[in-house]
Formats: structure tokens, C-alpha cells, sequence
């Protein structure tokens, strides 16, 4: 399949937070101010583009059937235990990141760094993974599926953001306050977003 | 079942609803919602892990050191996910397919994480059970009021019968294609929350908070928790 195609599908035909509803607890929560979104959509691009590269690799030198072949062992298929071990990645892989970010950057530390920590409970970050291993990227495909998808979410959520700042000011009705607008607000981004289900490269 | 049980298990079903109200498990709840029985599958799969893992959780409570108690929560809450995905892969395949990777992110659904963190590790097992239960079934309540709006109007069925002839079949019903697409269900859990603030006017939100004070807190728990149990 084409990376490029792949990329823009990723981020606007397959928009993680739009079209499969993934991280929106965290979409909801931290989309009050565009400033504040910025730093989580910046995390979650450096958090996706990581793990789901790193997660191909443990997918297909790990548990995949015939992986263990090397070692004498050409029938073991650990697929089944992916879902543990892609979590256990994740983890590993914030943490690591908020360190090295702690270390030679700490501008970009100070902006993202709070939001690190709770992208490894995020479901945004492990459906990429998962969709990667469904879909059998390979590992070209899955760095550009993993920068797609990250740049997707933090696209919708920066979105979301400024016009919840302009609505603010808006008088709606009392049982819409918070929650219930944002799920509409919310819904016609979604439906923006599928008109350009036709976007295609190539 | 004394009051005060009765009270952990039917509070989350409407005055602290876990998707309505403390905003979680938002994730898998509207992309499983197209039709009632992948609703329903759902529905089942959530509330088994999270009333067994806060079960569990809650019998481990006091062997559990604080400083790794969220590695040991994921775990836990992990391998049930595991269980349940492995029993739908054998006897429900097509179900298996039909949900996709939204099994899976069980794991990382706020619902099991938010309640064992929040309510088991402070409580008995049998308290802890009733309070997943609890959970589990407001969560599948809201999950199955939108699906079946959702087939219903997407589809004219229920459950896969047909309640409206389609049009195309000679019938009289044109469906909505828009309601088996993901905005519908924004939009009908927008429109199920403001339903159920103007009945429950206590859960109304303040209009004007800088951050809503419940989220805000809740986030900067678990992200707390989090940085300490790794160091």
C-alpha cells in the first residue's frame, strides 16, 4: 500500500478520536483550552509514532507464529499474550520518554509533560497498536500509520479545543452544560470529518 | 442486602452514571453501539472483567505494595480481557470479528481502571463486587438505549428483526444511514445526557469552571498514581 495514502487515511479518513472514539476520555477532559490541548496533541504524536513501531517489531520478531523459528521452536504462536506485552511496551515506553524529555529537552518537558504518564492508559495509544496488528502493517507502514494516527488525534482534539473556547460565551441550555455539548460539538466534527472520506492520494 | 448495599449497587446505573456522569469508559462505548447485539456483547464482556477484577483487586488489597498497585491493577485487569477475548475467539467468532480490536481496549477502559483504583482498593470484596456490578450495568445500560436507537433507525431492526419494513424490501421505512455512522452516537449520547440532566437537575454541571473540578481531579489521581508506581 502506498505510505503516503496511508498516512493521509490515518489521519483524516480513519481519524482515531473521530470515526473509532478512541481516547475520548482524555479528548473530553483536557480539550478546555487550545494551549493545553497543543501540549497533549504534541505528546500523543511522540507517544504513537514510538510505540507502534516498537509494538510491529514485538509483534513480528516476538509472538508472531514461526518467530520463535530461529530457536528450534517453528509452531509457537504467542499472539495471545500480545495484548499484555503490548501494554507492558507502552508503559515502558512513556516512561522512558518523560525521562530522556526530562533530560536533554526541558521546554518540551515542561508543555507535554504532564500528559506523558496518562498516554499509557490511553486508549488511543493501545488502539493504534492494536489496529497496526490487526491490519498486518509492515514496519515501514506501521511508522507511518503510527505518525498518521497520533497527528489525526492531536488534530481533533486542538480542534475541538478552540471552539469549545469560543463557546464559552454561548448561552445553552442548563442540561447541556459541559459534557452533553461537548458529545454534540463534538459529533459534528465527526461529520466534517466524513466529508473528507474521499480524500485519496494517488 | 442491607440499604447501604443496595445503594453501592444501583447508584451507578442512574444518579452516578460511569459514562454519563464521571465520564468514563467512553472509548468502546460508542463504537460497539451500531447494533443491539454487539451492544449487548459488550455490555456483558465490560461488566464480567470489571466485576471480577475489582473483586480480585479488592482480595488483594493488603498484599498489594502502594508504589506498584497500578502495574499489579493492569495485570489483573489484563489477563480477564485476555479470558474473555479468548472465550468470544472460540464460541463467538463472528462477534469476535464484528467487535473488532474494542474487546482489546477493555484494558485501558477508565470504567475498570477508574473503579478498582477508586472504590476496590479501599473496600470489601463483597462491596467491591457490587460496585462493579453496578458499574458495569450503567455502562451497559447507556450502551443498549444507543444501540437500539441506533439499529433501529439505522436499520429498521432489533436484535436483527425487522421491526420497520424497509423501503427497499416493499415496506414503508427509509433508514437513517447517518445513524450507523459515528457521529449518530455523539450525538445521541449528547442528547441522552441533556434527556437525563433535565430529569436529574443535581447533575447539572457549573457553567462557568475554569476545569471541571471532578475530571480534573479523577486525571490528576490517576496520573499521581501512575508516576509514583513506576519510579
Amino acid at each position: 500500500m502506498d505510505l503516503l495514502a496511508l498516512f493521509v487515511d490515518a489521519i483524516f479518513v480513519d481519524n482515531l478520536a473521530l470515526s473509532f472514539f478512541l481516547g475520548i476520555c482524555t479528548f473530553l477532559a483536557v480539550s478546555r483550552t487550545v494551549s493545553t490541548a497543543l501540549g497533549l496533541g504534541a505528546a500523543v504524536i511522540l507517544v504513537q509514532s514510538v510505540t507502534v513501531p516498537v509494538n510491529n517489531l514485538v509483534h513480528r520478531h516476538l509472538l508472531a507464529e514461526g518467530a520463535w523459528s530461529w530457536a528450534g521452536l517453528p509452531t509457537v504462536d504467542l499472539t495471545y499474550l500480545g495484548l499484555m506485552l503490548y501494554i507492558g511496551v507502552i508503559a515502558a515506553v512513556v516512561q522512558v520518554l518523560e525521562m530522556v524529555l526530562d533530560r536533554y529537552f526541558p521546554t518540551l518537558h515542561r508543555t507535554m509533560g504532564l500528559f506523558l504518564p496518562l498516554l499509557a492508559v490511553n486508549c488511543a495509544i493501545l488502539g493504534g497498536s492494536l489496529f497496526m496488528v490487526e491490519r498486518d502493517y509492515g514496519f515501514a507502514e506501521s511508522v507511518f500509520y503510527g505518525v498518521g494516527s497520533g497527528v489525526g488525534w492531536a488534530a481533533a482534539v486542538v480542534l475541538l479545543a478552540g471552539i469549545r473556547e469560543k463557546l464559552r460565551y454561548a448561552d445553552v441550555p442548563e442540561g447541556l452544560h459541559g459534557l452533553g455539548l461537548s458529545f454534540i460539538v463534538v459529533g459534528l466534527m465527526s461529520l466534517g470529518f466524513l466529508a473528507l472520506a474521499d480524500v485519496r492520494l494517488g | 442486602m442491607d440499604q447501604r448495599d443496595r445503594r453501592t449497587l444501583l447508584d451507578p446505573l442512574i444518579d452516578n452514571n460511569p459514562i454519563t456522569l464521571q465520564i468514563l469508559g467512553l472509548c468502546s462505548a460508542l463504537a460497539v453501539t451500531t447494533t443491539v447485539a454487539t451492544a449487548l456483547t459488550m455490555s456483558v464482556a465490560l461488566t464480567t472483567v470489571l466485576t471480577f477484577s475489582a473483586g480480585i483487586i479488592s482480595a488483594l488489597r493488603n498484599h498489594i505494595p502502594r508504589s506498584v498497585r497500578l502495574i499489579v491493577q493492569i495485570t489483573v485487569i489484563s489477563s480477564l480481557v485476555l479470558m474473555v477475548d479468548e472465550v468470544l475467539q472460540a464460541y463467538a467468532v463472528e462477534m469476535s470479528k464484528r467487535l473488532s480490536v474494542f474487546v482489546s481496549l477493555i484494558v485501558t477502559n477508565c470504567i475498570v481502571l477508574g473503579r478498582t483504583e477508586g472504590f476496590a482498593m479501599q473496600h470489601g470484596v463483597k462491596r467491591s463486587l457490587l460496585d462493579g456490578l453496578g458499574n458495569g450495568l450503567g455502562y451497559s445500560l447507556v450502551l443498549i438505549l444507543v444501540g437500539i436507537v441506533r439499529e433501529l433507525l439505522g436499520s429498521g431492526t432489533l436484535l436483527g428483526l425487522t421491526v420497520f419494513p424497509l423501503a427497499a424490501d416493499g415496506g414503508w421505512f427509509q433508514p437513517l444511514a447517518l445513524m450507523l455512522m459515528p457521529p449518530s452516537a455523539f450525538l445521541l449520547i449528547g442528547l441522552f445526557i441533556w434527556a437525563l440532566r433535565t430529569w436529574r437537575r443535581a447533575q447539572i454541571e457549573p457553567s462557568e469552571l475554569p476545569e471541571s473540578a471532578l475530571v480534573l481531579s479523577e486525571t490528576e489521581a490517576l496520573r499521581d498514581g501512575l508516576t509514583r508506581s513506576v519510579r
